[in-house]
C-alpha cells in the first residue's frame, strides 16, 4: 500500500489549467519532494490533498483510504504543515497543542501527555506556558510540525514549509522532516528551493500543473539538480 | 452539499460526551472564550455601541417619541425601555458579523484551514464555530442587560432567564448570516459592504428602534419590509421573552432562517462548490 497516490488530477481557476492530469505516489516511508517554481500548482494541488477543495477528475488516497470516498479516514491519517502559520498567536504553546489534538478527537490526560511529549521532543517544554506569538520562525515551524504528528499520522504534508526561516533553521528544518522520514513516516514536502532536496530523495518536479519528471532526485538531476531543473521549467537565462 | 455522516470508530470512547465532535465542540467554544476574554477591548466595543444608543440617543428621543401599549407591553414605557431589547438585537448583529469578519481573517491567516482539514463532518465544524460565536454573543448582552439594569431599566427576573434561549435562537441565526457572507466574501477589505449592505439595513429596517405601526405611519410598504425582516423577529422575541412572553411567529421565522442561512453557509463551505473551491 504506498503512503500517498495521486491519480489523473486535473483542476482550472477559470480559464487557467492550474493542474493537468497530475498523477504520482510516494511509497510508505519515503520522503518526496514537490518541486516545482512560484505558480507552478503546488498550493492547488496542496489544497486538494487537504481536502479545502476537491478535484473535479482524478483520485487522491491517503495511507490507502480514498479521499473522495473516505474523507474523514483520509484526513485523520494526514498531517498538515501550511504554508503560512496556522498557529493561533493570542493562545499559549500548549492551548494551541491540545487546540489541535481536540480536533483529531484527542483530550484529557492522552491529549495533555501527547502534547508535553512533543514539547519535550522539541526541547520547549519549559515554553509550554508562553504565548505563541512569542515564538521565533523556527521554533514555531518546528512546533507546527509537533503539532501535526500529535495524531500519529501516516503522511505528513507539508507546503513550502522553510519560507521566511533563516538559513540555519531552514537546514534544521529540513534535517528533522528527513529524520521522521526514516523513521517511518511519508512524507510529502512542497518546494521551489532546490537545495532542500537530496539524491537520495524521491523527487516530483511540477511546472505549469503538469509533472515533467517523477523519480529518484539522483537520477533525475545527476551531479546538477538545480541546472536540469532550470532546464526543465525553461527559466535559464 | 455532500451527505456526511459522523465517523464510527470501533475504539472510540461511548457516548456523546466523550465523542469526537463533542470533543471538539468543546474545544473550539474554550478557543473561542479564550480569544474573548484575551482580548479585553472587544468587550468594552461591544457594550459601547449600545450604550451610547441607550444612554445618548434614546434619552434625546424620549420626547419625540410617543409609544402606545402594544404586546408586550401592558403600560406606557418609556423610550429607553423599548429600546433595551433592540439593542440587545444590535449587539447579536453586530457579533454575528464580527464572527464572519473573523473567519474571512482566519481563512486569509490560514487558521481556518487548520479546522477544515479536521477529520469532522464540515457542517459539524461550522456549527461549533457558530455555536461558539452566540455563546460569547450572548455574554456580551447579558452584560449589556446588567448594566441597562443598573440604569433602572428592569426586566421581570424570568424574563431574563426566558430571554436566553430567545437570544440563543437569534444569535445562531444572525452568527449564521455571518457564516454565509463570510463563505462568499473573498477578502477582508470587502468587509465593509457587508456594514453597508447588510448590518444597518436589517437594523434601520427593524423594529429594533421603532415599533412597526410607527413605521406604518410614515410608510406601510416600509413597514411591510421591517416586517420581512428576520433581524425583526429576533428582535420581537428577545423582547416578549424579556417579559417572559413567547411570540411563536418570530420564533418560527427567526428558526427558518436560521435554517436557510445555515443551508446556504454549509453549501457555500462544501469542498465540491463553494468558496474554497474557487480559491486556493
Amino acid at each position: 500500500m504506498s503512503g500517498l497516490t495521486v491519480e489523473d488530477i486535473s483542476h482550472d481557476w477559470g480559464a487557467r489549467r492550474a493542474l493537468d492530469g497530475v498523477s504520482f505516489t510516494v511509497e510508505r516511508g519515503r520522503f518526496c519532494a514537490l518541486l516545482g517554481p512560484n505558480g507552478a500548482g503546488k498550493s492547488t494541488l496542496f489544497g486538494m490533498l487537504t481536502r479545502l477543495f476537491t478535484p473535479r477528475t482524478g483520485r487522491i488516497a491517503i495511507a490507502g483510504h480514498d479521499m473522495a470516498r473516505a474523507p474523514r479516514a483520509a484526513l485523520a491519517g494526514m498531517g498538515v504543515v501550511f504554508q503560512a502559520s496556522t498557529l493561533d498567536p493570542d493562545l499559549t504553546v500548549r492551548r494551541n497543542l491540545l487546540y489541535f489534538a481536540a480536533l483529531h478527537g484527542l483530550s484529557g490526560r492522552e491529549a495533555e501527555a501527547r502534547a508535553m511529549a512533543a514539547l519535550e521532543r522539541l526541547g520547549m517544554a519549559e515554553r509550554a506556558e508562553e504565548k505563541a506569538a512569542r515564538l521565533n520562525g523556527g521554533h514555531r515551524r518546528r512546533m507546527e510540525i509537533a503539532r501535526a504528528l500529535i495524531h500519529r499520522p501516516d503522511v505528513l504534508l507539508l507546503d513550502e514549509p522553510t519560507v521566511g526561516l533563516d538559513a540555519a533553521s531552514r537546514a534544521a528544518i529540513t534535517q528533522h522532516v528527513h529524520d521522521l522520514a526514516a523513521g517511518g513516516l511519508t512524507v510529502l514536502w512542497a518546494t521551489h528551493l532546490v537545495d532542500e532536496v537530496r539524491r537520495q530523495d524521491r523527487l516530483v518536479i511540477l511546472h505549469h500543473g503538469r509533472v515533467l519528471a517523477d523519480g529518484e532526485a539522483g537520477d533525475i538531476g545527476g551531479t546538477d539538480l538545480t541546472g536540469r531543473f532550470l532546464a526543465l521549467t525553461g527559466d535559464r537565462p | 452539499m455532500t451527505a456526511e455522516a459522523f465517523p464510527t470508530v470501533a475504539s472510540a470512547p461511548t457516548g456523546f460526551f466523550r465523542s469526537h465532535p463533542f470533543i471538539a465542540l468543546r474545544a473550539i467554544i474554550h478557543r473561542e472564550a479564550l480569544r474573548f476574554l484575551g482580548q479585553r477591548g472587544r468587550l468594552i466595543a461591544a457594550l459601547v455601541r449600545p450604550l451610547v444608543w441607550l444612554f445618548v440617543f434614546a434619552a434625546g428621543f424620549r420626547a419625540a417619541l410617543g409609544l402606545s401599549i402594544t404586546p408586550p407591553y401592558q403600560t406606557y414605557i418609556t423610550y429607553e425601555i423599548y429600546i433595551v431589547p433592540g439593542l440587545v438585537g444590535m449587539i447579536l448583529l453586530f457579533s454575528g458579523m464580527q464572527s464572519s469578519l473573523s473567519l474571512v481573517y482566519d481563512r486569509e491567516m490560514g487558521s481556518m484551514r487548520l479546522l477544515l482539514t479536521a477529520p469532522l463532518p464540515r457542517w459539524w465544524l461550522l456549527f461549533c464555530r457558530l455555536l461558539a460565536g452566540s455563546l460569547i454573543a450572548m455574554l456580551q448582552a447579558y452584560a449589556f442587560l446588567a448594566i441597562a439594569a443598573l440604569y433602572g431599566i428592569r426586566f421581570p427576573l424570568l424574563g431574563y432567564l426566558a430571554a436566553a434561549p430567545a437570544m440563543a435562537a437569534s444569535a445562531m441565526m444572525l452568527g449564521a448570516l455571518g457564516l454565509l457572507l463570510s463563505s462568499f466574501i473573498r477578502q477582508l477589505e470587502n468587509f465593509a459592504g457587508v456594514m453597508n449592505f447588510v448590518i444597518f439595513p436589517m437594523f434601520f429596517l427593524s423594529s429594533a428602534l421603532y415599533p412597526l405601526w410607527k413605521m406604518a405611519e410614515a410608510s406601510p410598504r416600509l413597514r411591510d419590509l421591517c416586517a420581512l425582516n428576520p433581524f425583526t423577529h429576533a428582535v420581537e422575541l428577545i423582547r416578549f421573552a424579556l417579559y417572559a412572553k413567547g411570540n411563536l411567529t418570530s420564533l418560527a421565522v427567526t428558526l427558518a432562517a436560521f435554517a436557510v442561512f445555515g443551508l446556504i453557509a454549509v453549501w457555500g463551505y462544501d469542498p465540491a462548490r463553494g468558496l474554497t473551491a474557487r480559491k486556493a
